[in-house]
């Protein structure tokens, strides 16, 4: 029962499982919902999605499994009153002339009519809504069905448009490679305990040799808690040929700040030089100068470098290199003084790894960072933790 | 005995649906959507209507899934035993149950809510994986078993700060809710405000949905900003006509401190609505 169906999930890369399919037939066995297609999709993805990112995935494998299940004829269920009041909004006055010169709305519309009958046949009558592409009569005055939006008339589109094919969730869908949460997963390894806070934890040991050293007259002793005493420095490189990996960034960026508490980050343009900053609306005024964070960070901090460092080989090797303002020291000796005071550091790159030897700068900036450059995947963030133990 | 709206609650049919579900089932509903649009309100709605206990658990930072079941005290029990108090001699009296234990030995089936579980640290979901699973735990102090007589309804939220691990997920039932549309937020609106002129409230409404339209925001409103809000207009008797007039106060909405959480999103709105009063002009 539903194996199809299931199966059908699984191959639009839904990560379902039998449990699931098991919890389902249990529930329409005890007739939580009865035949009704709309309440069955609702109680399908109940079961079976766990995720709202999946629902878009799982909107499009729903259709096309009961496509044929249910067959409406959209064309005839388009009532004419709501179609034609939107489509003269649109319309400029010129349109409007070209229009009658086409034999008016009416014609126009019954054109429409057609063309979505047609299309249904085509696509073997499924509830698929109209395609976009340059199908439509309204093509040659710039509106595409979707431009006139016919589905989104409220309830009278609801019987003609299945709840599943609206595919309202399509913004959420991400298939990217390196969820939040296995990076904090790969970051939890970045831990060293240290009891640092208030006394609140009974301290067992203390309290027997307190004890019998009081011969038997209690004593309690209390110790401080265990908290991750890891603290970070964290350099983001931002804007321009940063912009691809940008997303890779916020997951990193976001996982980082939820799991430290000892944490600074800065952002930073190609190459680190005498100015930072903390906020990119601020960048011009509220620089802060490498030279005080050397200065106020312990050389306990560890230090990530987030950037795909590729650039001009004169941003980092010569003074006055930098893109945005005449620097008086090469790129290159801030990151040496960085380095010095901070000896554990990795940079992390974006950039796939097998990219890395087309850019020379890269090379330059691995040979700084004495070959702790890892490519910001799963293994390579794990490779880089491993090193900054 | 099914789910539904209430006197001040409102409930669309697929949430209805997916706690019905979870009832019927036994099977934890986990539930996710923006901040404020009623999560932690379901659980207490729900114990209203079936009209049982309400076990609240809130999940913060530093919770244990110990914490759920059961904590040892030792510290009163060396202290007893220091004093000389009878009560050392019995472990019992030293074992403080937790909110899952209250729930599995409650008299009438209870609805227990595990509050922001994303809260937690990353590995509490799969403490909780058995307990959850089997409605039943084990008390290694005194060696007892601490089972379910009937198996409470579960109620989680997150408000996914976090990922939940596979393992938890493939428990639980899911449902998000979706940010209600403008009729479902007017019959909302009108549970909680019955006396509001039907004018202030589609130009609020109208307001609010744009606000939330608006690409860039850090906070999006939601729901119950949207009742607070509503709730300054009324005590401040500001007449519909107001909220349409973006000129006054360099176009922010009034009270839109009930609104807009964040100063970058008040300094985002007053941009914007000082570039269309130039387009305007």
């Amino acid at each position: 029962m539903l194996i199809d169906f299931f199966f059908t999930l699984r191959k639009y890369g839904l990560k379902t499982s039998i449990t699931e399919l098991l919890d389902l037939l249990n529930a329409l066995k005890q007739q939580v919902i009865f035949a009704d297609t709309e309440a069955f999709y609702q109680l399908s993805r109940l079961c079976l999605v766990k995720d709202e990112t999946q629902y878009d995935k799982f909107d499009r494998a729903f259709a096309d499994y009961f496509e044929g299940v249910a067959e409406i004829d959209i064309a005839a269920s388009i009532p004419p009153e709501w179609l034609i009041p939107e489509v003269l909004r649109k319309l400029s006055d010129d349109d409007k002339a070209k229009l009658q010169a086409l034999g008016g709305l009416d014609k126009l519309l019954e054109t429409l009519r057609e063309r979505l009958k047609e299309q249904q046949k085509k696509h073997s009558g499924g509830n698929k809504w109209i395609g976009t592409g340059g199908t439509s009569p309204f093509g040659a005055y710039g509106y595409n069905p979707e431009g006139v939006r016919i589905g989104q008339q409220g309830s009278g589109a609801r019987r003609a448009v299945k709840v599943w094919d609206k595919r309202e969730f399509k913004d959420l869908d991400t298939d990217s490679e390196l969820n939040n949460r296995s990076i904090k997963l790969a970051l939890k390894q970045l831990r060293k305990f240290a009891r640092s806070g208030a006394e609140t934890e009974l301290d067992l040991h203390g309290t027997i040799q307190a004890t019998s050293e009081q011969a038997g007259w209690l004593d309690l002793r209390f110790m401080r808690e265990r908290h991750n005493a890891i603290k970070l420095l964290v350099f983001f490189d931002i804007g321009g040929s940063m912009d691809d990996h940008i997303e890779q960034c916020q997951k990193l960026f976001a996982a980082v700040k939820s799991e430290f508490k000892h944490l600074e980050f800065f952002y930073f343009h190609n190459c680190v030089y005498e100015g930072v900053w903390r906020d990119n609306k601020r960048r011009y005024t509220e620089q802060l100068k490498t030279d005080d964070i050397i200065h106020t960070y312990g050389s306990d901090y560890k230090l990530i470098f987030v950037g795909d460092a590729t650039m001009g080989p004169y941003e980092i090797e010569y003074p006055g290199g930098s893109v945005e303002h005449f620097n008086e020291l090469p790129g290159k000796v801030w990151l040496q003084r960085l380095l010095a005071q901070y000896p554990k550091a990795v940079w992390l790159n974006p950039q796939p790894k097998q990219w890395w030897q087309h850019y020379y700068s890269i090379g330059l900036i691995e040979q700084i960072m004495q070959k702790r450059m890892y490519p910001l995947t799963l293994d390579g963030l794990t490779a880089a933790i491993k090193t900054l133990l | 005995m099914a789910f539904v709206s209430t006197d001040n609650y409102i409930v669309s049919d697929e949430l209805a649906l997916a706690v019905n579900a979870a009832v019927t089932l036994e099977k934890p509903l986990l539930i996710k959507g923006e901040p404020g649009t009623g999560k932690t309100r379901l659980a207490e709605e729900l114990a209203q209507s079936l009209n049982t206990e309400l076990i609240q658990w809130h999940i913060k930072s530093t919770t244990k899934a110990q914490h759920g079941l059961y904590e040892y005290d030792a510290v009163s029990r060396l202290r007893d035993s220091q004093l000389g108090s009878d009560k050392v001699h019995d472990i019992n009296n030293y074992i403080r149950p937790g909110k899952l234990w209250q729930a599995f030995t409650a008299n009438k089936r209870p609805v227990l809510l595990i509050d922001e579980i994303d809260k937690a640290d990353i590995e509490f979901p799969n403490d909780l994986l058995h307990e959850l699973d089997r409605m039943a735990f084990y008390v290694h102090e005194t060696g007892e078993q601490v089972s379910a007589t009937e198996r409470p309804i579960v109620i989680i939220t997150s408000n996914n700060e976090k990922e939940l691990p596979d393992a938890f997920l493939r428990r639980c039932f899911f449902h998000y809710i979706r940010f209600p549309d403008a009729d479902t937020l007017r019959a909302i609106v009108d549970v909680h405000f019955p006396q509001i002129q039907p004018q202030l409230l589609s130009t609020a409404l109208e307001v609010f949905f744009e606000l939330r339209e608006l690409p860039g925001l850090k906070k999006k409103p939601s729901t119950s900003e949207l009742l607070d809000w509503l709730k300054l207009l009324l005590a401040e008797d500001i007449p519909a006509e107001v909220l349409t007039d973006k000129q006054q106060k360099g176009g922010l909405m009034p009270m839109f401190g009930a609104l807009l959480k964040n100063e970058q999103d008040v300094a985002l709105v007053e941009k914007l609505a000082f570039l269309a009063k130039r387009q305007g002009r």
